[in-house]
């Protein structure tokens, strides 16, 4: 077992070094794809990391992302970098406590629809405020960021995400998260403070769809509310998460890789056809798939071991 | 101020018309249909094919779009919705599903009518006729439209309240489990009152036609406040909706007339916590033991 | 040892109302250390919503609830749990997609004392063994047979350390030889010292764990007493059969 980690560990540092020299070996165009796909990667098993032990079907995705984006649009010029993702990361996080107070107690159900229209709802401040008080819609990113910084930024949140889901899953808060999503009366029954966990965990979660937003920001060097605060990416996550399987931590990566691939063919070849298809991965997902990728591999590593034992107790 | 308040009332009544479709089919059906508003839409979208196309009024355009509405709603249960009910092991279980299932449904429909008629909004012009009440200038068209939605609420509640289907379809809404020792097809009446949600969701979407422009993408729109207006006004219920719904649409166009037209969803989403957060069951719903 | 020093639970006036319905009217019941009392009544009397109260699951319209030297009435629930109060429910609930040493990990995780890693799986062992689950630490709960789920709970109940143990109806749907070791199985616990409130309706496991039982109907308290005393009482008797004067 302990030679299988080390042999895992090397092999992840290996992947890690191809990683981060392949900025210096690829063209534009595929430096763009693999950001995508960092992009994706990190939004998704950022996503699951709250929706997969709780159960809570989260549409906020966008909303924390157009926040980090236009916390860049408007301190980007201001302030040195690191501290501009600091306070996306701050303002982030006081969003998710904010959002999360209010309204995780509720039921799911009640969950959902908030989160909802909590990106159009932040879009449509975002755009009263812009009218009303600076009188510019739009704001330009004139930050010296360059696509090889952006694509470093995110292969360093995708680690920090991974490390941290890894670190959660075995900690106290982890498995208090996997009791709640059980059954969140025996939760309280066994001394867990729920709504604090939930919290902290969606405040977890919400960061990283923050940071994600600030780094990517700097692509666009012309933002407006419609362009930061676009609905379809909590969609577009949500299903990445849910085909790959949101109960695992590598779960959602595995449906964000393919999906992105999928999502970029589409909007070269066929751009109309990417909402229709859209809806029938949401609903292979329901049908076919209902524990993902992972629920896929589960179920055969299950069907695959009992045989073993059975034909070990005949012999 | 009378404007502002007609104006309000005029679209509160008509929230309350799109809400009540939803609130049949969550409270009775067990569905949360969140492709609801694409519904909505699409009846829009066939009132005007109707209008433009075949030069037919859309109030006889009514006749044949409401059918449709549950027909391809009776369809949709019996097909797609009906497996996850049978499988789903807890009501948890079953909303997710249905949350998910019917966003696909959201994200077809909507695909289908990008693909129709594109991204562009479309209106079309019947009965713009200006009209004085109370001294205030209306469009003709709302008000027929208000007034035909104040029919088919009173119609419905009579229907649920007086006739012996109305009688089953409440009874499942209050405890399937009960309704079922007494004898009453749960999953028939099920499929019915989904598909009654159906059928109103197209007449909203045939009245709304009328006088408001709409594109192929601005269904959600639609579905989020008929979801804020069934929380609010409480689950299942019909008084419940036109409550809220009035409460909606006053609010909207207060906040419009007086503060700045920009905020409307601030204030939906504010008055919509408000009332989670003081009666979580909503205004008219029991609080659960 | 004075009475009030050794009382667990105290309950005053306590009074919940669901519309029109008053669930619990005015309940006043103690249970003393190391006592099993038996909560009784007709379906319907108000039983399962006062173990709700007390465990922080409903809140209290009026009243109090003294545990472990604390107002416990309106506490939220985890904090209650973590004063030391363990419970099982009328309907059996595990976490099914955990195996039974997670299932009683859950309950010693959260506790204020806090056990090292090492220690908790030693303690999981031993919990599930003190009901009667040994070697079954690695299955599934979901795996479990009726009487075995309970035992399960039971065990994650004990596992916060209970200063009082609230069983739901433990020993319901229990076939006879089960029941005895049910019945043996609980008074172990009393004979470690354990207090006990217990909601019951299996008349045999009430005479013979019970020190003292309440009997609620229509949510009063209509009776306490021994076991034979209440049993005997035509308020009682009245309240579970009906009238019998025109019998």
């Amino acid at each position: 077992m302990s030679a299988m980690r080390l042999a895992a560990a090397l092999a992840s540092c290996a992947g890690l070094t191809v990683l981060a020299l392949l900025p210096m070996y690829v063209d534009a165009y595929y430096l763009a794809l693999a950001i995508g796909l960092l992009q994706f990667t990190v939004l998704a098993t950022a996503w699951g990391l709250f929706s997969g032990p709780t159960r809570y079907v989260s549409l906020a995705t966008t909303a924390f992302f157009g926040v980090g984006a236009y916390t860049v649009a408007v301190l980007g010029e201001l302030l040195s970098w690191p501290l501009v993702l600091l306070i996306a990361t701050v303002i982030g996080a006081l969003m998710a406590v904010i959002v999360g107070l209010s309204t995780l107690r509720l039921s799911g159900l009640h969950f959902v629809i908030f989160t909802f229209g909590l990106a159009e709802l932040i879009r449509q401040l975002v755009i009263w405020y812009e009218v009303n008080k600076t009188r510019v819609l739009g704001r330009y990113v004139f930050v010296d960021i360059t696509q090889k910084d952006i694509y470093w930024q995110l292969l360093v949140l995708a680690v920090a995400v991974f490390v941290i889901g890894w670190l959660i899953a075995r900690s106290r808060l982890g498995f208090a998260l996997r009791i709640i999503g059980e059954d969140e009366t025996v939760a309280k029954h066994c001394g867990i403070n729920v709504t604090v966990a939930k919290v902290t965990l969606f405040t977890i979660s919400a960061v990283f769809m923050t940071l994600v937003g600030a780094i990517m920001a700097p692509r666009w060097t012309y933002i407006e509310p419609s362009i930061a605060f676009n609905a379809t990416i909590s969609f577009e996550v949500v299903i990445m998460a849910l085909l790959g399987g949101a109960h695992r931590l590598w779960g959602p990566a595995l449906g964000a890789i393919p999906l992105t691939l999928l999502f970029e063919f589409l909007a070269a070849r066929f751009p109309t056809a990417s909402t229709l298809i859209m809806g029938v991965i949401f609903l292979l997902i329901v049908y076919a798939l209902p524990a993902g990728v992972v629920g896929l591999w589960d179920n055969f590593r299950r069907q695959w071991r009992p045989q073993r034992t059975g034909q070990g107790v005949k012999a | 101020m009378t404007n502002a308040i007609f104006t309000g009332l005029m679209l509160g009544g008509m929230y309350a018309l799109i809400a009540m479709g939803l609130t049949l089919q969550y409270g009775v059906a067990r569905i949360m249909n969140l492709s609801y508003g694409e519904f909505l839409v699409a009846a829009a979208f066939a009132s005007y094919w109707l209008f433009t196309g075949w030069a037919l009024n859309p109030l006889l355009g009514l006749a044949l779009v409401i059918p449709a509405g549950f027909g391809v709603s009776l369809l949709l249960y019996r097909v797609l919705l009906t497996p996850l009910v049978r499988r789903a092991r807890t009501r948890g279980a079953l909303e997710v599903d249905s949350i998910l299932a019917t966003f696909g449904m959201m994200f077809i429909v909507q695909g289908i009518m990008l693909s129709m008629f594109g991204g562009a909004y479309f209106s079309y012009s019947f009965l713009a006729i200006p009209v004085s009440l109370f001294g205030e200038i209306l469009a003709l068209n709302r008000l027929i439209a208000f007034g035909l939605a104040v029919a088919v609420g009173l119609a419905l509640y009579l229907a649920l309240t007086r006739t012996r289907l109305g009688t089953s379809i409440r009874a499942v809404a209050v405890d399937p489990m009960a309704a079922q020792l007494v004898a009453i097809d749960v999953l028939r009446t099920s499929a019915f009152a989904f598909a009654l949600g159906g059928a109103l969701v197209a007449a909203a979407g045939v009245l709304i036609s009328m006088f408001l422009t709409f594109s192929a993408s601005s269904g959600v729109i639609f579905t989020m406040k008929a979801l804020i207006v069934v929380v609010m006004g409480g689950v299942g219920n019909l008084l419940g909706c036109l409550v809220a719904g009035l409460a909606l649409g006053l609010s909207e166009s207060l906040v419009a007339t007086f503060v700045d037209p920009g905020l409307t969803l601030a204030v939906n989403f504010a008055l919509f916590l408000g009332v989670l957060l003081v009666k979580p069951a909503g205004l008219f719903g029991r609080a659960q033991r | 040892m004075t009475a009030a020093a050794s009382t667990v639970l105290e309950i005053k006036g306590l009074v919940r109302a669901f519309g029109g319905l008053v669930a619990v009217n005015a309940l006043d019941m103690t249970v003393r250390s190391g006592e099993i009392v038996g909560l009784l009544g007709p379906n319907g009397s108000g039983k399962t919503t006062a173990l709700n109260l007390v465990s922080g699951v409903l809140r209290p319209d009026s009243g109090a609830i003294h545990f472990a030297g604390h107002d416990i009435a309106g506490m939220a629930t985890h904090r209650i749990a973590r004063l030391g109060l363990g419970r099982t429910f009328q309907l059996v609930r595990v976490l099914d997609g955990m195996n039974c040493a997670e299932n009683v990990r859950a309950g010693l995780a959260f506790h204020p004392a806090r056990l090292a890693r090492s220690e908790m799986d030693v303690a999981a062992i031993r919990l599930l063994e003190r009901v009667g689950l040994k070697d079954a630490d690695q299955r599934l709960a979901t795996e479990l047979t009726y009487i075995d789920r309970k035992r399960l709970e039971l065990a994650r109940a004990l596992a916060l350390k209970p200063r009082l143990l609230l069983l739901d109806e433990w020993l319901a749907g229990l076939n006879p030889s089960e029941l005895l070791i049910g019945i043996a199985l609980i008074r172990s616990l009393k004979d470690e010292g354990l207090s006990i409130l217990l909601v019951e309706h299996v008349m045999d496991a009430i005479r013979s764990l019970c020190d003292r039982c309440v009997v609620m109907n229509s949510g009063r308290k209509i009776a306490e007493g021994t076991p034979d005393e209440v049993l005997s009482d035509p308020a009682v008797i009245e309240a579970y059969l009906g009238a019998v004067a025109d019998a």
